[in-house]
């Protein structure tokens, strides 16, 4: 098929970028993360079901730096998907859309995943 | 309620073939997640610091491991779908687009699986 040069519509590059636009695309983006966490966790479970030595090998890696930098930007993509999913399901439901209301639920969806992360890795490095 | 147009109710397709189903599922396994993902972050918060035995005594009680097997069964799927829409979106490439559907499906259900037995023979072996 011969390609032809129609006009196109503005495209995502024109626009000022605004905050539920951002959160927009990284709730994919952090879905898509969550997503290579997933591997993680297999991992995690089969290396429980594997013995000491496997179980180990994983708690030596969750321990390095790499798994702990991967780990912590797991809890925020996790938390931040968890709430701006239950964000998601709101508007499903038909509430919200007002722009006043969707950019202030969209800054607390941003400070509830900020403030849980925090809170769940103090209360691991205090305990652990 | 009936979202579908009456002409798709009748063939039973929706423009994408299986979009209400697609959305319907999406939306339930978010909720299941909601309440199993809470579990799981308390759950690893209250791990911290435990060691192999004491890790291996929570996963082998029926409860942690049935929780863990819905939350392996509703994450997997819903991690499906999402990267499904996600591929459907970004990749124009038709075989390239249904070799990616492809290797999604079959890495979730793999992965899940695998990881299914995991827990199954932690919580059986005790």
């Amino acid at each position: 098929m011969a390609k032809v040069d129609r006009p196109l519509s503005p495209h995502l590059q024109i626009y000022r970028w605004y905050l539920t636009m951002a959160l927009s695309i990284l709730h994919r983006a952090s879905g898509v993360g969550l997503s290579v966490g997933l591997i993680f966790l297999t991992w995690w479970l089969v290396a429980l079901a594997g013995g000491d030595e496997s179980f180990a090998r994983v708690e030596w890696w969750k321990d390095s730096f790499l798994g702990w930098l991967f780990l912590f930007g797991m809890t925020l993509a996790l938390t931040y998907h968890l709430a701006n999913g239950i964000r998601h399901l709101v508007w499903d439901l038909g509430y919200g859309f007002e722009p006043e209301v969707a950019k202030n639920s969209g800054i607390a969806v941003l400070a509830f995943a900020g403030a849980a992360t925090l809170l769940i890795w103090l209360v691991i490095l205090i305990a652990g | 309620m009936q979202l579908r147009t009456p002409i798709s109710h009748i063939r039973g397709l929706g423009s994408a073939k299986e979009g209400l189903g697609h959305w319907t599922m999406q939306r339930l396994t978010a909720i299941a997640n909601v309440v199993l993902i809470a579990w799981f972050l308390i759950s690893a918060m209250s791990l911290a610091g435990a060691d192999y035995q004491e890790t291996r005594a929570w996963l082998a009680s029926p409860i942690s491991a049935g929780l863990m097997l819905l939350l392996i069964a509703s994450a997997f799927y819903h991690a499906k779908l999402g990267l499904q829409v996600v591929i459907e979106d970004y990749v124009h490439h038709e075989g390239l687009k249904i070799a990616a559907l492809i290797a999604v499906t079959l890495a979730t259900i793999g992965l899940g699986v695998i990881s299914a037995v995991a827990v199954l023979k932690t919580s059986i072996a005790g």
